[in-house]
């Protein structure tokens, strides 16, 4: 599949779960993709990295599920703060550990999975919907009922990956994208390299396969396709690129710029062409 | 004894917040927790599991900030996943960075005015909620002031005390606020009602500085003293090992 058939399925408020964490291994070419498209209203779930904040900045957002939003080597994110400091967002904010649970829940087709995550914070204050639940054994132990968090589509980047949709992680972490994939109605996957099946095993041991095939709708080659944040061992962070999209968030005149030379291009390709040239 | 800086003052105080912890995940966030961590690991709790900041246990100690040590000894594989997995077994202390703490210990990370629309939006919840109910949890705040040490905090991410014991036993059963350690002193909770106590102040740094520097009022410990100061070996394994480029010195006001 190409970046463009993937966001062609999204529609006007769909909820997204978008894969990696922070500033690590995200999908950034379908989310650029996102940004050349129509869509808006959308609802992100995220252990949130530059993806949340570029679709923040730029207009795609009503709602973002998260634990936390960050650049890792950069600690906050300047276009999530913007939008979070005008309104213009709604915010859903959750323990991390609380986020992995309603992804679970979701995967597994449950209405919630208890946890003492949340009880005593003012996660339970922002979140009024939040429910309690008693354990029904002589315990009796009171935990908070964490939502399932369906999704309508996820958005994963592997550094691998064969055409049929079986997905490898080869750097240290895979984070959560299995569960993301799992909660999710639609799943996209992109990667670095599209290998055939046999090769899978040469690249890395079958302990980074995390993602089968029946776990993913589309696969999309993407060499790069997480740029700026880190895919290792492919590549790490582009730090000077970061700072660049950090520097954006200064002011109107700078997010205009940085959009002009990085995402008003007419395809992922003119965006690498575009990164290379700088 | 060598001359020391404050920035290793705090480093060997941060280190004793893990004292007697033994056979668990350490997780400090930030440098001189990351410092203060290693330091115990080398020296009085060889046990302490620690990341190298990614996804492997290492067996051996690196240094800070990317400075170049030994080659590590991966003794296992620990990533987020399965960092929430130990956190939910108790088998964890993390250290994390506060922008405010209160009296009672709660923490906010997550934003500064009305969370609707924050005045200055921070990092958000992260794990706090869910650290704090499940195992110990201690603070570093590099820079004590009327700001960071508060009456009350705009939003709790971290559960302190008086929280806590209003969730009942149950809930609270896991609880533990370590330890706060600033930039001027070190500080606990050991109070009949759990409010915050000056237990050490950092030389050169007056009681009453504290007190001033300090938005609620302050049990102050009856046996107060100075924070201890680093041991010669101490100081040559910051130095020499842990911190060679001086990094952790970038973290604290002064």
């Amino acid at each position: 599949m190409t970046e463009r058939e993937v966001v062609a399925e999204l529609r006007d408020g769909m909820t997204l779960g978008i894969g990696g964490w922070g500033s690590r291994r995200k999908p950034m070419s379908l989310v650029r993709e996102i940004l050349r498209s129509p869509v808006k209203d959308l609802t992100l779930v995220s252990y949130g990295g530059p993806d949340v904040g570029l679709l923040c900045a730029s207009g795609k957002v009503r709602k973002v599920v998260y634990g936390f939003v960050s650049l890792d080597s950069i600690p906050l994110e300047p276009h999530f703060r913007n939008a979070r400091q005008t309104g213009a967002i709604e915010a859903v904010e959750f323990d991390e550990g609380m986020l992995q649970w309603g992804l679970y829940a979701a995967a597994s087709r449950l209405p919630f999975l208890p946890t003492r995550a949340g009880l005593g914070s003012d996660v339970m204050r922002l979140n009024p919907g939040l429910k309690l639940v008693r354990s029904p054994y002589a315990d009796g132990e009171e935990l908070v009922a964490m939502p399932a968090l369906t999704l309508d589509v996820a958005l994963i980047h592997m550094n691998r990956a064969d055409e049929a949709g079986n997905g490898q992680f080869l750097g240290p972490d895979p984070f959560f994208d299995d569960l993301f994939c799992m909660a999710a109605r639609r799943r996209f996957m992109s990667c670095e390299k599209v290998v055939p099946t046999q090769d899978l095993l040469k690249q890395g041991s079958i302990h980074t396969l995390k993602i089968n095939r029946m776990m993913v709708d589309g696969v999309i080659e993407a060499p790069g396709g997480a740029h700026f944040t880190q895919c290792p061992p492919d590549y790490e962070r582009d730090e000077d690129f970061q700072r660049e999209y950090v520097a954006s968030a200064g002011d109107p005149e700078s997010w205009k710029t940085f959009k002009a030379r990085y995402l008003e291009l007419a395809s992922e390709k003119e965006y690498q062409e575009a990164v290379k040239r700088r | 004894m060598s001359d020391f800086t404050r920035a290793e003052a705090c480093a060997v105080a941060i280190a004793e917040t893990f004292r007697g912890d033994g056979e668990i995940l350490v997780s400090p966030i930030g440098t001189l927790p990351a410092i203060g961590a290693r330091l115990a690991k080398l020296t009085f709790e060889p046990d302490l599991l620690l990341t190298d900041g990614v996804a492997f246990l290492t067996a051996n100690v690196q240094p800070v900030g990317g400075a170049r040590g030994p080659e590590p000894i991966i003794e296992g594989w620990m990533p987020y996943r399965s960092v929430f997995d130990v956190l939910w077994s108790g088998r964890r202390h993390v250290m994390m960075g506060a922008t405010q703490v209160d009296r009672f210990g709660n923490q906010n990370i997550a934003c500064i005015g009305d969370p609707k629309k924050p005045k200055v939006q921070l990092l958000g919840m992260r794990g706090a909620p869910g650290n704090t109910l499940n195992h110990p949890t201690s603070y570093w705040v590099p820079n004590h002031s009327r700001r960071s040490f508060v009456e009350k905090v705009d939003v709790v991410s971290g559960v302190g005390y008086d929280r806590a014991a209003a969730l009942g036993e149950a809930a609270s059963r896991f609880h533990e606020i370590r330890r706060v350690v600033s930039n001027l002193g070190v500080f606990d909770f050991e109070t009949p009602d759990h409010s915050m106590r000056v237990v050490s102040v950092h030389r050169d740094v007056r009681l009453e500085d504290v007190v001033e520097s300090t938005g609620f009022e302050l049990v102050i410990a009856d046996d107060l003293c100075e924070t201890r100061a680093p041991s010669d070996e101490e100081l040559k394994l910051m130095r020499e090992v842990l911190d060679p480029d001086g990094i952790g010195s970038k973290e604290v006001k002064v």
